[in-house]
């Protein structure tokens, strides 16, 4: 172990500042390197991960089974939430900082509330799917022994309160709850970006002030027809501004932090012990080991709230990563890779299909009352239609730039460039 | 990275250990609710918490008063009249266990069916309820209600919290009795950050926790029980209480002669 990262440790230092310094050549306001064909300078390593998040976020929405045991929360603290709400930061900060930058506020808040229009269709557009699955189930399942889990069918008597509650997001059946999480960061991101374009720093700041507020004073956003959004808003708010921060510079800034072999052991001990705390939920026979002090302090770990365990996790996963993974580490253009890759080119198109599919598998499983075997077979073909759809888009976009008139590609790309900001 | 695949690998392993499932074909229907294999792992049955009013009460040949304090998932309904329902229902298939694992105690189980009403609601009644039945024991089923009307996580911890604080005040042991697993309405109840909270209090009070999730969906892994299916009967729900009660005795004979009393 030692020795492997002492080899490591070495050239990459060097070679990792060079990339983090290109990137915040690229990112930093007014600096006259910037490229305009935005796909040849693509940060591929995001949307690898973002990618990667989707997948996992997949699996994770299905009933538990055999790819469950790949997905990093079962490692650690932090999910593919995290993954996935810090790079649409970063991203949608890239882009939309640009055409601030380029265009002026009103024509970026402009091209923002678009953005944001259209994840809020596909959010009606899934819980109207989402009504359609849970009626099916309401008229067709009668088994005595859940008839209070049943329940929750209840608001379908309402029908009309809970679709104009489901209109103003007040309304989320689970496993939808990222989507509202994210229309509402990206409707306060014209404000994020004018902003860390005065101070990035301070930004930042009232981004951690606010986090810590929330945990003082326990903000949150009430739900129809009862109890609080899933992801509170006010304390994710921190992953997305973070993301932000970064792309506006802020990796640069830390490139020195970063560098250095003790935030290398930091991290890497961080996440042994969480990875260790993670065992002694799934081996409960392991828990007799874990202090009772240390569970008092710790336990519950909250998700809605992002608690700093999640978070600092996630940190420490995205050092590594970002240590470990070049930005031309040559296995981004690998053709292995290249599902991953362009899922995470799709985000919000991939993100609704998976949400879509994981409703569709659960839906297979029930009919069919299948097995593990099945369980298996339905995730690897979730998979692989959600990258064909991925290649499906990209294949679309690609020959309607080329056919397309070539003045309007130039600001038409940034959007797409953004791989669903 | 090479350490992170490592970890993938040994817990992958250790989960293929733990969830080896021969997933067996659906069990013939039987007209009789014979009593399911229903193995149970150990894990599930024992922990470190106690009931030692219960084994006092065991010790002495007193006669033992159980409480279960719960909503609608604690019944079943078999169409058979509500004798043969309540009898039916986990509750009474633990008296029946019981009474067989204690033939020189008198063996009560009452219910009280709290349907609809969140923990909170439940909590400010349950000094009331100790007082007015005298239980040596009080079984409190919660968690389901709250996380259909997904209730913020930490209220119910309070309200748990204060439940239990409530019922030892009161004088009688306390078993919490966590939600079912139900995988059909999975991608509609989220009931994690419930499960969590008691195991919470659980922890915090040094109460047992009988964990009836887990153990639904380890029956439902292994194949025991089909809990996905449709059928209209009442013949898997009176399998399933059957084994839940069963499970249950053991659980509490388990929490009432903690081991290093056996051994003397």
């Amino acid at each position: 172990m030692t020795s492997v990262a002492d080899q490591i440790s070495g050239p990459p230092l060097a070679a990792e500042a060079g990339v983090v310094a290109r990137e915040a050549l690229l990112a930093q306001p007014g600096a006259p390197a910037i490229a305009r064909p935005v796909a040849a300078e693509r940060e591929l390593r995001l949307d690898l991960f973002r990618g990667l998040a989707l997948w996992l976020i997949f699996i994770d929405h299905l009933p538990q089974n055999l790819l469950t045991w790949l997905t990093i929360r079962n490692y650690g603290f932090s999910d593919a939430t995290e993954i996935f709400i810090f790079i649409s930061g970063y991203t949608a900060s890239f882009v939309y900082g640009r055409a601030m930058r380029d265009a002026g506020f009103v024509v970026a808040t402009a091209r923002i509330l678009r953005r944001v229009w259209q994840i809020y269709v596909a959010h009606v557009f899934l819980f109207t799917i989402f009504l359609a699955e849970i009626s099916y189930v309401a008229t067709s399942f009668e088994n005595p022994l859940y008839t209070e889990e049943m329940g929750i069918m209840d608001f379908l008597k309402e029908p009309d309160v809970t679709i104009v509650q489901a209109l103003l997001l007040r309304f989320r059946p689970v496993n939808m709850d990222v989507l509202p999480l994210y229309i509402v960061l990206m409707l306060f991101l014209p404000v994020i970006l004018w902003l860390m374009r005065r101070s990035a720093d301070l930004t930042l700041g009232l981004s951690v002030l606010l986090y810590a507020a929330t945990w003082e004073f326990d903000l949150y956003l009430s739900a129809y027809p009862n109890g609080f959004w899933a992801f509170n808003p006010f304390a994710w708010q921190l992953l997305f501004v973070f993301g932000a921060w970064c792309a506006q510079g802020g990796a640069q800034r830390m490139s020195r932090i970063l560098a250095s072999p003790i935030t290398l052991w930091i991290c890497f001990a961080y996440l042994l012990f969480a990875f260790l705390v993670t065992l002694t939920w799934y081996v409960p026979q392991l828990s007799h080991f874990m202090p009772r002090r240390l569970e008092q302090w710790m336990y519950p770990i909250s998700k809605t709230d992002l608690d700093v365990l999640r978070f600092a996790h996630f940190l420490a996963l995205a050092a590594i990563t970002v240590r470990f993974l070049p930005k031309d580490w040559p296995g981004l253009k690998s053709p292995w890779l290249r599902p991953l890759i362009l899922c995470g080119q799709h985000s919000l198109e991939i993100f609704c299909l998976g949400v879509f599919l994981a409703f569709a598998g659960h839906f297979v499983l029930a009919e069919l009352s299948g097995g593990t075997g099945l369980h298996f077979i339905i995730s690897i073909s979730g998979i692989l239609i959600m990258s064909a759809a991925a290649w499906l888009f990209s294949w679309y976009k690609h020959s309607a730039d080329k056919s397309g008139s070539k003045a309007k590609a130039t600001s038409g790309n940034a959007d797409l460039a953004g791989g669903g900001a | 990275m090479k350490f992170v695949s490592g970890a993938i690998l040994s817990v992958s392993l250790l989960a293929g250990f733990l969830a080896v499932v021969p997933a067996r074909a659906e069990d013939p229907p039987s007209p009789t609710p014979t009593p399911a294999a229903c193995e149970v792992p150990d894990y599930l049955l024992s922990g470190d918490n106690v009931l030692p009013k219960v084994a006092e009460v065991i010790k002495a040949g007193a006669p033992l008063n159980i409480l279960v304090v719960g909503s609608r998932s604690s019944t079943i309904n078999v169409g058979a009249g509500a004798n043969a329902s309540e009898a039916a229902a986990y509750p009474g298939q633990l008296q029946a266990a019981l009474k067989a694992k204690l033939p020189s105690n008198e063996v009560n189980v009452s219910i009280e069916i709290q349907p609809k009403k969140t923990a909170e609601e439940v909590a400010s009644g349950l000094s009331k309820l100790v007082e007015s039945k005298k239980p040596t024991l009080v079984i409190w089923q919660t968690g389901t209600v709250d996380a259909m009307r997904s209730v913020d996580p930490d209220d119910f911890r309070t309200a748990v919290d204060e439940g239990v604080v409530a019922l030892r005040d009161a004088g009688t042991d306390v078993i919490l009795l966590n939600p079912q697993y139900s995988p059909r309405t999975e991608s509609m109840i989220s009931a994690s950050p419930y499960l969590d909270n008691m195991r919470v209090v659980a922890q915090d009070h040094e109460v047992p926790l009988f964990d009836r999730f887990a153990l639904m969906k380890t029956w439902s892994e292994s194949g025991e029980f089909d809990l996905f299916t449709a059928v209209h009967g009442a013949e898997l729900a009176k399998r399933v209480h059957n084994c839940l009660g069963r499970a249950l005795s053991e659980f509490i004979m388990a929490a009432a002669h903690p081991k290093p009393a056996q051994e003397n």
